[in-house]
């Protein structure tokens, strides 16, 4: 079609206006780093007559190179958010209702220390203080150590503890955080139940550059969106049998001989010999009187220490003695893997994937890793003291989070999942998958768990930890759990992130105790971040027979009017992310690349406009008004004044502190000197991070690799090197079986004997989730946060709502033609604990028997300032109404978590539903579909136009 | 009705790539914040936090769904914004001259000042690239971020528009489509480079890379099958094979 335009008038001329090209961009620019998720990139915040005007990626920032994402660049919308809480609010209406009185900070902090100090003095375990998308952990936990519960934990539990666990104990580190595949060389990456999130910007970078020269991207996922709609060939797997299908192509490689024995053989446990004796050492490793476990020599025959100079482990040779044979690890291995149950074709159907394509995936692999193998040219010294001239890399990478994690087999499937990358040599290697410090770490330099109550004192050690054995369990005289969470105990544990879904519940049912206070931070917990919604808006407005709230005291620290602020009776208002100092540090959940140690910084570009304090800042007041130990000089002062005065002057290890940059008195210093009182304008000048790079010959194979050894000891990252092998066979969860299986003081309860004995398997296995009460329900029903939203605090942020302000159930093509649905159309979707009415939208990039949607968009009427007919809070839904906490009751009537057997993550992915077409709502709105709370914020306004400068 | 220059100097555009956009709407948010604070009236949102939010965007990303005869559905993500057309109709039918192609670079732009708001290079747009901002009642679109590309306060390496600098999978590029040896030109002549609708003879000047075939994994079982023959039919015959392989490691 060409265009006619029918008028009289001549046509005018071409004529262009002057422009000007070349406009002020800002009067100054602010470096700090972006809190809009997780990912934590830097930003240049720009600056016009004193406030924010734009925001971009910082070119110069490890993470982000330059590139920010829709929540980034929405940043400016969340600062002026007209959900931004004001001022402290004492409830005065009933919990739930939203009723507030403002208050001034003296008066909340008193009342906060009221209820605190006494606790703290008497049974400091009353009180249970767990911090939702807490960035700054090692400082929360460090509060809570000094204030003496043994309740503390962030949200790991709920999240991906799995996978972060099951790295640890596996090969010292995982995904994310922990490492990253090597993008620069990889040619084959491989993508499980990673859709849209985990993390943000890196991956989509990843994948942008590995597209860019051609490699291949493999996604699995029963999903097709997101990163998962541009990977070349896409596996719509069968929710919660990604171990079934991983321990298949382990398989096939290993019956293929695709396996990479040179790697195998020096690198892990593969060739430690397990004692076969029957007794109480069964199945553990055969080790010298130093304890280090044993090999036998290829060169000499003779039971060798696995780390002696020169040892050639042999992964063939046996060890008899007294009559018995002590096989390695890898004969175990090959016993169990190469048996017929794992053939692709024994497990295509229970996976939703045909064998010839698990084949076809299986052979592309040994293709990439074998055939296309690189090498640097780059001497490096192993541990053992032998010199390597060249670093050979396997180009196979692999990347995973919650999708596989969140199941309760998801420990042993992400244990699978890296032994697979470990198998085919790909970790620490060129074109594999790179730890990033302070990883590599063995479980042996993590702490185990602590628990001990000691009324007025520091608990004994850090809450959380990696227990080596029962001994290392959370229990008290009686067997008794330690925590309110029942971390660390029989039902769960290895839950190294503890179990903040269970709190509630667990406090509300006071089991195993009654507590006094809840003291909450960024954590939604009545509405998107619990099991069982409605039952724990229920638990948290119980009250006992005389009238008081069975949970008698709740504070929550938050930004935002979101819905648990009406849950709670004394309200902490913390800043937005510009307003604010924080430090992301090499002590908690650093910022690190895999050839640099990287830690940052936020500091307030702009001072808030509201009563609002930093909820860190609130916590150095909290500790200090109750001369908390670690908090207090021995005079009785205070050590810091708030939480920058903390991130400088605080050292965990003499020398080492939450920066690691500038440090000394000179600020020349990194990763070990003095405190440095210029560090925070050293860390502003230098754009909000500092980077220290690993040297070149140290940056792969660093478990093993001498020099990185040495430069991590520098950076204060280890007191010593700490070489060792990874854990194909895991001995800790071999050391819970045994108990299982009776040996040992400490023993599991009856009924937990034989689930102990099933799940702890040392060597990963696959095995059905729980589907007692699932007859009928027979469809699986997942959630994935969009890209815009991935961890984001808070959806009310006016332009991000208008990409995801809606959030249909997606239904396979299949399931909408045999439930007679189009588009549009209502379902009522039940599981064994709940229903929900919703609309329904087709698609057919989908597993077929699989239903999702995007979670946190639906609100609850009266929060997040959004009006009342917002589409998030009358079309909106949760699935957590679909999903229990507890699993329904066995025969001995005994509830069990619906967690992870063996570490307690949450299972949200393990949910069944039923799906069948129901009648529009009467409301048109859907169900359930709760009272609307009063905002303490009001709502925002009508319309925007954002324009700061003139 | 308005003239367009009869050439213009150079070909200033976007080639977008098909198959490594993730559909993160990293790109919208982006040119959001940085037309709302810069180039004319700021992008306005109507009905911000109420139950039909509505906003001014130049840039918007589209998920389709496309079903291959036989194989797995796809999504396709498709950022769309003004194409700079050569033929632009979006000029040509407007009636003050507010809306205008640069001779310098062919970008197309609209005159604020000049600008009545009577939609009509809106309803002509074959691509539905412009929108009208409510508020200031003046109709806006992609400008290329020509405050941007040119823009002496800003460091060389970011004058480019503000989507493709902060484009996390780098799907997004910029440069002269009419210079052959351009890095753009020389990426679409790569990979096949297509223009959007050319039926309608528009000539638009950014280009989309298609996504590559997908889903062709199987195919290749016959080639690689070799790769996964066994060393050994029985557990015993791969400890056999394990120890002769070591012995020669």
């Amino acid at each position: 079609m060409s265009f006619r335009y029918n008028r009289q008038d001549p046509p005018m001329t071409h004529q262009q206006p002057i422009l000007d090209t070349s406009p002020k961009i800002s009067d100054e620019v602010r470096k700090t780093t972006c809190y809009m998720c997780a990912c934590r990139c830097g930003i240049n915040v720009h600056m016009k007559d004193g406030k924010v005007a734009y925001i971009e990626g910082n070119r110069d920032h490890p993470v982000n190179k330059g590139v920010l994402c829709a929540k980034g660049s929405a940043g400016i919308m969340q600062v002026n958010a007209p959900s931004r809480l004001r001022k402290p609010l004492k409830r005065v209406g009933p919990r739930g209702s939203g009723e507030f009185r403002e208050i001034e900070w003296d008066e909340a902090l008193s009342t906060a220390v009221g209820w605190l100090n006494e606790l703290h003095e008497t049974a400091p375990q009353k009180l249970a203080f767990f911090t939702g998308r807490d960035q700054s952990q090692s400082f929360t936990s460090f509060w809570a150590q000094n204030f003496g519960t043994p309740n503390y934990a962030a949200h790991g539990g709920f999240c991906s503890v799995n996978m972060a666990a099951g790295g640890i104990y596996t090969m010292g580190g995982a995904f994310w955080e922990f490492g990253q595949p090597d993008w620069d060389h990889t040619k084959l990456f491989m993508l499980f139940g990673v859709a849209e999130d985990h993390d943000s910007n890196p991956i989509k970078m990843g994948i942008g550059k590995i597209k860019a020269r051609g490699a291949r991207v493999i996604g699995v996922n029963p999903i097709r969106s997101g990163y998962n709609a541009v990977a070349d060939d896409w596996v719509g797997i069968t929710p919660g049998t990604d171990g079934l299908f991983i321990l298949s192509l382990i398989h096939v490689l290993m019956k293929a001989g695709k396996i990479d024995l040179d790697y195998l053989s020096r690198y892990t446990n593969a060739p430690v010999l397990v004692n076969a004796a029957e007794g109480p050492e069964k199945g553990l490793f055969l080790r010298d009187a130093d304890g280090k476990p044993l090999v036998i020599d290829r060169v000499t025959g003779e039971l060798t220490a696995f780390d002696k100079p020169g040892v050639r482990p042999d992964m063939s040779a046996t060890y008899e003695k007294d009559g018995v044979t002590h096989r390695p690890v890898f004969h175990l291995m090959a016993e169990k893997y190469l048996s017929d149950e794992h053939t692709p074709e024994a497990v295509a159907e229970r996976c939703g994937i045909p064998a010839k394509r698990i084949r076809a995936i299986a052979a592309e692999i040994a293709r990439v890793a074998f055939d296309e193998a690189i090498e640097l040219d780059q001497e490096w010294t192993d541990f053992r003291g032998e010199k390597h001239s060249k670093m050979v890399g396997r180009p196979v990478s692999f990347h995973s989070m919650r999708g596989i994690s969140a199941h309760a087999n998801g420990f042993q499937t992400c244990r699978a999942l890296h032994v697979l990358q470990i198998l085919l040599g790909t970790v620490e290697v060129p074109g594999g998958f790179r730890f990033k410090p302070p990883y590599p770490k063995p479980v042996e330099a993590h702490p185990t768990p602590h628990g001990d109550r000691r009324p007025g004192r520091p608990l004994n050690g850090p809450h959380l930890g990696f227990p080596r054995g029962p001994e290392d369990l959370l229990l008290d005289e009686e067997g008794n759990p330690q925590r309110i969470d029942k971390a660390f105990t029989w039902e769960n544990p290895m839950s190294a992130h503890g179990l903040m879904h269970m709190v509630i519940s667990n406090a509300a049912a006071g089991d195993p105790y009654k507590i006094d206070t809840l003291f909450m931070y960024m954590a939604n917990m009545s509405w998107n971040s619990s099991m069982n919604t409605k039952g724990v808006m229920e638990m948290l407005t119980a009250k006992t027979e005389d009238g008081k709230y069975v949970i008698p005291h709740i504070i929550y620290s938050d930004a935002y009017s979101s819905e648990m602020v009406a849950y709670a009776d004394l309200i902490l208002p913390d800043t937005t992310y510009l307003e604010r100092h924080d430090c992301i540090s090499l002590l908690d959940r650093p910022i690190c690349e895999a050839d640099a140690a990287a830690d940052a910084i936020r500091w307030p570009v702009i001072e808030p406009d509201r009563d609002v304090r930093g909820f860190q800042s609130v916590l150095v007041e909290l500790a200090n008004r109750m001369s908390l130990p670690g908090f207090t000089n021995e005079d009785g002062t205070a050590k810091w004044k708030d939480y920058a005065d903390y991130i400088v002057n605080h050292e965990r290890r003499p020398g080492i502190g939450p920066l690691a940059g500038f440090r000394g008195p000179d600020g020349d210093k990194e990763g070990r000197g003095e405190v440095n009182p210029d560090q925070l304008n050293r860390y502003i000048e230098n754009g909000g991070f500092y980077v220290a790079h690993i040297p070149e010959g140290a940056d792969y194979y660093k478990p093993w690799n001498t020099a990185y050894q040495d430069w991590a000891v520098g950076m204060g990252i280890y007191d010593s090197p700490q070489p060792y092998l990874f854990q194909l066979y895991s001995e800790p969860m071999r050391r819970f079986q045994l108990a299982a299986e009776g040996h040992g003081d400490r023993q599991p309860p009856e009924h937990l004997r034989q689930r102990i004995k099933d799940t702890m398997d040392p060597l990963p296995i696959w095995y059905e989730t729980d589907q007692q009460g699932n007859e009928g329900f027979t469809v699986n029903a997942l959630t994935q946060r969009p890209m815009a939203m991935y961890h984001s605090w808070g959806t009310q942020n006016a332009w991000l709502r208008q990409l995801h302000g809606r959030n249909p159930l997606y239904v396979p093509t299949k399931l909408m033609r045999e439930h007679n649905l189009k588009d549009g159309d209502w379902a009522k979707v039940s599981s064994p604990h709940g229903e929900i009415t919703v609309p329904v939208m087709e698609m057919s990039a989908l597993n077929d028997n699989t239903v999702w949607t995007w979670n946190a968009i639906g609100k609850r009427k009266g929060t997040w300032a959004l009006q009342d007919d917002a589409p998030e809070a009358t079309k909106g839904f949760l699935l957590n109404h679909l999903i229990h906490e507890l699993m329904p009751p066995k025969d001995d009537g005994m509830r069990w978590a619906n967690s992870d057997p063996i570490t307690g993550q949450a299972a949200w992915f393990d949910l069944k539903v039923k799906i069948e077409k129901a009648d529009a709502p009467a409301d048109a709105q859907s169900q359930p579909n709760f009272d609307p709370i009063k905002s303490p914020v009001g709502t925002g306004p009508e319309n925007l136009a954002w324009k700061v400068g003139k | 009705m308005t003239q367009l220059p009869n050439s213009t100097d150079r070909k200033m555009g976007l080639v977008i790539d098909l198959d490594t956009c993730v559909g993160c709407h990293a790109c919208v948010i982006s040119c959001k914040g940085w037309n709302t604070e810069n180039y004319g009236a700021p992008l306005s949102d109507q009905d911000a936090y109420g139950g039909n939010p509505s906003g001014t965007f130049l840039n918007r990303v589209h998920s389709y769904e496309v079903q291959p005869a036989d194989g797995h559905a796809q999504l396709i993500h498709f950022p769309k914004s003004c194409l700079h057309c050569e033929d632009a109709p979006c000029v040509t039918v407007c009636p003050t001259g507010a809306s205008y192609k640069r001779v310098e670079d062919g970008i197309v732009l609209v005159n604020e000042s000049d600008c009545i708001g009577c939609g009509l290079c809106a309803w002509s747009c074959p691509y539905g690239a412009r929108e009208l901002d409510v508020t200031e009642g003046v109709m806006k679109k992609c400008t290329l971020c020509v405050d941007r590309i040119y823009n002496e306060n800003l460091p060389e390496v970011d004058r480019i528009p503000s989507c493709v600098r902060t484009c996390p999978a780098g799907a997004r590029h910029f440069g002269d489509l009419g210079d052959p040896d351009s890095d753009v030109s020389k990426l679409v002549a790569e990979r096949g480079g297509m223009d959007l609708m050319p039926e309608m003879g528009t000539k638009p000047v950014n280009k989309y890379l298609p996504p590559r075939p997908k889903d062709t994994i199987e195919e290749q079982i016959d080639i690689l099958a070799p790769l996964l023959a066994p060393v050994a039919e029985e557990p015993k015959g791969f400890l056999g094979w394990l120890d002769k392989t070591l012995e020669k490691l």
